[in-house]
């Protein structure tokens, strides 16, 4: 087990953002996590990553207690993660923005060596013709990938991708799934919130279903599509129900 | 180091040291004393761009180092006798010190909160030594005439300021690119760029800015220290004047905000088009308000600044040109 994530909660005020979640994911797979608009999937990724300590609950990386550690320091201890609204280092090129992921990630690298697995990661995700652009020239689907190149960059053992298909049309879909599998043959875990059914479906090992913040259903994708909870908490459209049984893009 | 292999800074600071032994080559004492003041902007400039430029923390007040440095060097050198070098640089541990101990607290701000509060910094200080009787409180202190004798007189002490402001300012540029060009340069950038998104990636933001604005505090310090000791009088209007703090802010602007050459170019290009203007029969009584509308069409057109804008507008300059 590489994460488990134990009866975590956050509030912010009123609002119970998580509810005492409880997940686990092994060494390897990928871990698809899906839920409504605001079920909370976002802020389970900052309380794992340590962008908000979480009210109560604990949270172990590796077999260590991580609760409560900042950004950085999950960072270096091997956990990247990307962002569902993009977040380049505008004014760096795309180079200098993976040169900065393999710098202060995992391995800690002097920027010489940082810079060849810079090189390395953006032939992998297929951004070298763009190395010396701006990162705010990029359009969309090239910031999704800088998004992840930043990430792998670091060399991670699990990566948080947040939404990563999201904005991109049919092809470039095609294209970041490949890579994702990628990243999976190389032997990272991962774990993907995503709204693409048919691509939580069919990459993920284990789905995991959250709902105002509390887990509702978790399984194999096929376990959880038939839960009649998710098909409630999503749908209650029988037509639109129908569709996403059977997996097809929505 | 790939730097100490790289040509730019050595072309760089051969530049720098070459224009400066041209007054000297000359012997021409008027043109020291400008190219004194000058370098003394290039540092101001310089130090205020490490923190402004690379991290995008705008230090509005950073000219409280240069009156700290000033302060505490003047005191060693008035009442202990202590040699000025030494002066000078405890005067740069000093504001460093304080700036560490400082920026643990104001760092946590961010945009105009930090802005501001840099401001209310200079004039706490400001207050404080001005209340000082040890530092002679709102009088100042200054020197006896035969303090420069250890000096050789103080025709000599002059010259040997001159000195001192040339290496300090090969100091500060040296540091400035060795910083861009570093790992600790990148991290500072992506600070500046997203400081969350930066953590993410495995920064440490409140102990790089900490870090960051400790060095930046210690060049204008020791410019202080030997700007006074050439003056040989020290009063806290003069030592913690806000105004020279924006004038580096335009400097920044002007050459290049995130650029190791900019902040030269920017102090040098202000500092002469001052004196044209003042000197000048036409403009001498608007002079302020010439160069105000010259930094509005700067930030409304060119807000690169001269060395950003020729970065962008030709990639061949972005290999020589830092």
């Amino acid at each position: 087990m590489i994460l488990s994530v134990e009866n975590v909660s956050k509030r912010f005020g009123g609002l119970q953002a998580l509810d005492k979640v409880t997940l686990s994911v092994n060494e390897g797979e990928i871990f698809g996590i899906i839920g409504p608009n605001g079920a909370g999937k976002t802020t389970l990724f900052n309380t794992i990553n340590g962008v908000y300590p979480p009210t109560e609950g604990r949270i172990k990386f590796r077999g260590e207690d991580v609760t409560g550690l900042p950004p950085f320091d999950l960072s270096k201890r091997g956990l990247a993660r990307t962002y569902q609204v993009v977040r380049p280092l505008g004014e760096l090129t795309v180079r200098e923005n993976v040169t900065v992921g393999a710098c202060f990630g995992r391995e800690n690298l002097p920027l010489e060596k940082a810079e060849k697995v810079a090189d390395e990661v953006l032939e992998f995700v297929g951004l070298t013709a763009r190395q010396d652009m701006l990162a705010s020239k990029l359009n969309v689907a090239q910031k999704k990938r800088l998004e992840m190149a930043r990430a792998l960059a670091a060399r991670p053992i699990l990566i948080l991708l947040d939404e990563v298909l999201a904005g991109l049309n049919p092809q470039e879909v095609g294209d970041m799934l490949t890579v994702v599998r990628k990243i999976r043959e190389q032997g990272v875990t991962i774990i993907m919130i995503e709204h693409l059914m048919h691509a939580v479906m069919n990459l993920s090992d284990r789905v995991f279903v959250l709902d105002y913040g509390a887990q509702i259903a978790e399984g194999t994708p096929q376990e959880v599509s038939n839960h009649p909870k998710v098909i409630e908490a999503y749908l209650g459209d029988p037509e639109v129900a129908k569709r996403f049984l059977e997996g097809t893009p929505s | 180091m790939k730097t100490l292999k790289n040509i730019s800074f050595w072309l760089l600071l051969v530049v720098i040291a070459g224009a400066a032994i041209v007054p000297i080559a000359q012997g021409n004492v008027s043109m020291r004393e400008d190219a004194f003041f000058i370098l003394m902007l290039v540092i101001l400039a310089s130090s205020t761009n490490i923190i402004m430029g690379y991290t995008g923390y705008v230090s509005f007040g950073h000219i409280v180092y240069f009156g700290t440095g000033g302060y505490v060097a003047f005191y060693l050198m008035q009442t202990f006798q202590w040699h000025f070098v030494l002066a000078a640089l405890i005067g740069g541990f000093a504001a460093s010190l304080l700036a560490f101990l400082l920026g643990n607290a104001v760092l946590r701000l961010r945009g105009a909160y930090f802005a501001l509060s840099t401001i209310g910094i200079n004039e706490a200080v400001r207050a404080f030594v001005s209340n000082f009787e040890p530092f002679g409180g709102s009088i100042g202190m200054f020197f006896n005439f035969s303090m420069y004798d250890a000096y050789g007189g103080a025709k000599n002490a002059g010259q040997y300021a001159y000195y001192a402001m040339v290496v300090l300012a090969l100091a500060t540029i040296a540091a400035s690119f060795l910083i861009k060009k570093s790992k600790f340069g990148l991290g500072l950038m992506s600070i500046r760029e997203d400081q969350d998104a930066s953590m993410v990636l495995g920064i440490n933001p409140p102990r790089m800015k900490v870090i960051t604005y400790t060095i930046s505090a210690f060049f204008p310090a020791i410019a202080g220290a030997i700007f006074f000791f050439k003056n040989g009088l020290i009063e806290p209007g003069p030592a913690f004047e806000l105004h020279r703090s924006v004038e580096a802010l335009v400097m920044v602007m002007l050459g290049g905000f995130g650029t190791v050459t900019g902040p030269i170019v920017g102090a040098v290009v202000y500092e002469r088009l001052r004196a044209f203007l003042i000197t000048s029969e036409t403009f001498s009584n608007f002079h302020l308000v010439i160069a105000g509308a010259l930094l509005l069409l700067i930030v409304l057109f060119v807000p690169a600044g001269l060395v950003g804008w020729l970065r962008l507008r030709f990639a061949a300059v972005r290999r020589f040109l830092e």
